[in-house]
């Protein structure tokens, strides 16, 4: 139990996504102006993040890893298909966020309209498929899988509310021309990976 | 819209229209890279090779997409792309390979890959599509070396690993800035460069 709790909280905290491996970059930029949206995203990233890290887990265990055919026949025992992953990975990804699109209009159509566009924007988020691929990287078990999908989707949302916050006070600073919009953000986003790094130290 | 010539899609968007500092595109998969110039060049040549070369493609099978399945037609063939990349360095520089771990698959979400594909690829032809992948995917390394230079410089005093500034842990004079070698580094550089710019073309300042 304290293994899974560490996950979770490493994954949230001193390994977040956004802010100590720049995942997710271009639209933690883009949609952080104001903590409605942000909030919206950060939910249907958490969502999609605790679904297809442990389904592409599955699938790399028994599809594609060396020798992960092993139960279909003797004959396939050897094969290893690792290098298609990449493209199943994105596949799965795609599909997952369609068929969540899909569910959340049928049975919560309130949810689905305040995510509105941002859902299918997640297939290219590359939070996403970046934690699918440090799972693998890493080799994490199932029941990993599944405490480091939530853990680092609920950092990452975590991660675009707080700057979004900061953003909107920045409205009413008076920033240098230059720095306007896009300068001070980055400034910003830095500053809050600083402060990030300082759980690097914490042991569960 | 009148065609844009060869020299305007190749040169515009070094400055003018670059990738990371006006369209915000491409940060995601690339800024842990920059602690050092070689993962940094690896890293521009194989973005700068994918944008190319996937523009390229599916410029060329344009008029044959359907537009409701446009994206996972672009998604493959990127993918595809991205494949051929990561076989080739796993092949010839596996060492390589091995440091930019997860960063190479990221490519493929990449949304500069993405972004010209959509953005341009889908309307123009071939030849006009690669130079703009060029175009885009140079605009992109002008920056990332930027910032590998000068994190590997200040970080550890040298470049390429080859020690330019001799580090006191080493016996030399110069005391190593260590917050070079963490992520935010990155941030507060590509900030610095986004002020330069701007300051440079103030046309590209945003409005309030």
């Amino acid at each position: 139990m304290e293994h899974y709790l560490s996950l979770f909280v490493k994954s949230i905290f001193p390994e977040n996504l956004a802010l100590a491996f720049f995942l997710g970059m271009c639209t933690f930029l883009a949609l952080s102006k104001n903590v409605k949206t942000a909030f919206s995203l950060g939910i249907a990233v958490a969502l999609i993040q605790g679904i297809t890290v442990p389904v592409n887990n599955l699938i790399f265990r028994y599809l594609l890893q060396p020798g992960a055919l092993a139960w279909a026949g003797e004959s396939l025992s050897e094969q290893d298909l690792s290098f298609v992953g990449l493209i199943s990975y994105i596949a799965v990804i795609a599909a997952m966020v369609q068929i969540l699109e899909m569910a959340l209009d049928r049975f919560f159509p309130a949810l689905y309209n305040t995510l509105g566009i941002f859902l299918p924007l997640i297939t290219v988020n590359c939070a996403i498929l970046g934690g699918t691929l440090l799972m693998v990287e890493r080799n994490l078990s199932f029941a990993d899988s599944i405490v480091f999908g939530w853990g680092s989707g609920i950092g990452w949302g975590m991660a675009i509310v707080v700057l979004a916050g900061i953003r909107e006070k920045l409205k009413y600073s008076d920033v240098p021309a230059g720095l306007r919009g896009l300068g001070i953000t980055f400034i910003t986003v830095g500053l809050m990976a600083l402060a990030f790094q300082s759980f690097s130290g914490i042991k569960l | 819209m009148a065609e844009p010539t060869a020299k305007q899609v190749l040169v515009d968007p070094l400055v003018n229209n670059n990738p990371i500092t006006l369209q915000i595109l491409g940060l995601c998969s690339s800024l842990a890279v920059t602690t050092n110039m070689q993962t940094a060049v690896v890293m521009s040549i194989a973005v700068t090779a994918v944008t190319a070369c996937s523009s390229a493609a599916i410029a060329a099978i344009r008029n044959f997409i359907p537009s409701s399945i446009r994206i996972i037609v672009q998604m493959t063939v990127i993918a595809t792309m991205v494949i051929v990349v990561d076989q080739i360095l796993q092949a010839y520089a596996f060492a390589l390979s091995q440091k930019l771990s997860v960063f190479v698959g990221l490519i493929i979400t990449n949304c500069i890959v993405m972004g010209r594909a959509e953005a341009f690829a889908m309307k123009t032809g071939p030849w006009l599509s690669f130079l703009d992948g060029i175009g885009n995917g140079l605009g992109y390394s002008i920056i990332l070396l930027l910032v590998g230079f000068v994190r590997e410089l200040s970080g550890s005093g040298k470049l390429f690993g080859v020690t330019i500034l001799k580090p006191v842990t080493e016996g030399g004079w110069y005391v190593t800035n260590g917050m070079m070698l963490i992520s935010p580094s990155a941030f507060f550089l590509i900030g610095a460069i986004v002020w330069a710019v701007r300051t440079w073309k103030p046309e590209q300042i945003e409005k309030e």
